[in-house]
């Protein structure tokens, strides 16, 4: 555990003492808070029309109008941010060579695995929890139910997760990070969008390319509905993202 | 051969990289409390050999020891004891020198109510002062270097595996480079690797020598120079020597060979006999004119180029 730590705050500070957590989480602040503003007005546009009609202006539920539409957005940018904050975590050990270091102290290749796997979570963790900074202006002038939108944040805090294990991975097969932001995007991409080739397949491969598609799985959160098919969809592929780190670390210094 | 201890021992140890054999049924051992050399060209598989032993690599086939710890079986018993200091120095520069430090003291494990002494040991004794709160990326080639070897020894380990130390220093560097780890011996027991033949002379207390993954020699310094050394020799120059005058050597009793090589006369003869006093006599009964006279030792540089060049003559 202690070891675990070790590696986690050292993760952490070099997020923090180079540009580039500072330089992701603000573009996704900045890019978050745009998609806010805009939804958040084109509702406020749509309550003043639906105001004089007490039927339309009872549906109008600013979690479905705002927030589901929100969440969407926001897991587009971070499929496109998150390959970015992963993709240095072991390349740049092994090209600066201090993966010798690491791998002749008496330390686990989990360990290590798991430490910087954290310190990638806690950058997530910190992003999302600044966009709940937004919300507090939907309580204040507003009336969001709070289970759907807490809903929602999990949500993105799985689908980010699961992101980060198959980053992190890609970053243990290259010591070039670009390659491995490249990989790690395509690859998600792929994940993404698998279930279209779902309307020409049939049978059981229907259902598998369907369950495989990490959209498919959030669509479900953001609507409210938590159901243990989705958390227990993402909690394998984490599993699964750092198994196959794991993998590639052993291999590499076996071949 | 050993009198002491052995601290480090490797029997037949192969390791394959594909059909590359980079170090090929390789065996010996290191005595504890002693500075050990690994010799040889470029290539020739110390690097590798060095890897194997702090678990970094695993080798293709054979046995490593490291203080009665088997490096395959026991890796973490065997990282806990030794101290790395690899080819290229681990360094990670947008970090101090000190939370550097800091962060390798808690992957070696030390416990945290010990950690801040031994960060503050490890920084004096590689005279890391003056450059504690600097970030590494700044500081010179000379610190890193230091950095490297501090960063080697925080965990106080029995043993020291030092992978070209000197490499990339300057002249002064090198000297204090070669003081520092002479201090660090105390009981501990080093192995250093290099392709510079004056620093295992001088730091040195026995040699590997390695060609092509293949054990060409082992032994102490002593021991090597002696048995590589079949016959003894003086070389001496006089005034206006000539080729003729190799006669008057030659007729000496005992004398194997003369040499006239243009400037001085290299005279040999067999181990056994001493005839050092046969050879000024003879130089004072013809009125030669002394310039010079020395004997014509074996030294590493001679049993290297010897060994890597086709093994040792027996």
């Amino acid at each position: 555990m202690k070891n675990i730590w070790a590696v986690c705050k050292k993760e952490i500070k070099t997020y923090f003492t180079s540009p580039i957590a500072y330089v992701v989480i603000t573009v996704f602040l900045v890019l978050v808070g745009f998609f806010f503003h805009s939804l958040i007005w084109w509702f406020n546009s749509q309550s003043l029309q639906m105001a004089s009609n007490p039927y339309y202006a009872q549906q109008m539920n600013i979690n479905q109008m705002v927030y589901t539409p929100l969440f969407h957005n926001i897991s587009i940018i971070l499929l496109l941010l998150i390959p970015l904050l992963t993709m240095r975590l072991f390349s740049e050990e092994k090209k600066i060579k201090t993966d010798e270091l690491l791998f002749t102290s008496p330390i686990s290749i989990n360990q290590i695995i798991i430490g910087k796997y954290l310190a990638s979570l806690f950058v997530l963790f910190t992003m999302l929890l600044i966009t709940g900074v937004y919300s507090l202006f939907t309580f204040a002038y507003g009336n969001p139910e709070i289970a759907p939108l807490l809903c929602g944040y999990l949500g993105l805090f799985l689908m980010g997760a699961a992101f980060l294990a198959l980053g992190i991975f890609f970053s243990s097969l290259t010591e070039n990070q670009i390659i491995s932001a490249i990989l790690t995007f395509g690859t998600l991409l792929l994940f993404w969008v698998i279930n279209w080739a779902s309307f020409s397949a049939a049978g059981a491969w229907k259902d598998v390319l369907n369950y495989l598609s990490i959209f498919q799985h959030f669509d479900e959160i953001t609507k409210g509905i938590l159901d243990t098919t989705d958390v227990v969809y993402y909690l394998s592929f984490i599993f699964f993202g750092l198994f196959l780190t794991h993998s590639s670390i052993q291999s590499r210094r076996w071949r | 051969m050993l009198k002491g201890e052995r601290m480090i021992e490797i029997e037949n140890l192969t390791k394959k990289f594909g059909d590359l054999k980079a170090v090929n049924n390789l065996s010996f051992k290191v005595e504890k409390g002693t500075i050990w050399g690994l010799l040889g060209p470029n290539a020739a598989g110390k690097t590798t050999t060095m890897r194997i032993l702090t678990g970094y690599l695993p080798a293709t086939e054979g046995k490593a020891v490291v203080a009665g710890f088997d490096v395959f079986d026991q890796q973490n018993e065997v990282k806990r004891i030794t101290g790395y200091l690899p080819e290229h120095v681990p360094l990670y520069p947008e970090m101090t020198v000190r939370s550097y430090l800091d962060f390798v003291a808690a992957i070696k494990q030390i416990p945290s109510k010990q950690k801040s002494q031994a960060i503050e040991k490890a920084i004096a004794v590689s005279g890391l002062e003056s450059v504690r709160g600097r970030l590494i990326r700044n500081i010179s080639r000379g610190f890193k270097q230091r950095v490297g070897i501090a960063q080697a020894l925080i965990h106080d380990p029995q043993v020291l595996i030092l992978d070209e130390p000197t490499i990339g220093l300057d002249p002064a560097q090198i000297k204090e480079m070669r003081l520092l780890i002479k201090s660090l011996k105390g009981d501990r027991t080093i192995i250093l690797s290099t392709h510079i033949l004056a620093e295992v002379t001088q730091t040195c207390d026995g040699v590997v020598i390695i060609n092509d993954g293949n054990l060409m020699a082992n032994g102490s310094l002593d021991e090597l120079t002696a048995t590589a050394q079949t016959k003894n020799g003086v070389f001496i120059r006089i005034r206006k020597g000539e080729k003729k005058q190799e006669e008057l050597f030659n007729k000496i009793t005992g004398v194997e060979n003369v040499l006239f090589d243009g400037e001085g006369f290299l005279i040999e003869w067999s181990k056994e006999q001493n005839i050092q006093k046969d050879i000024t006599q003879t130089v004072v009964e013809n009125d030669l004119i002394l310039l010079e006279m020395r004997p014509l030792a074996m030294n590493i540089e001679d049993l290297y180029l010897k060994v890597v060049s086709g093994g040792v003559e027996q």
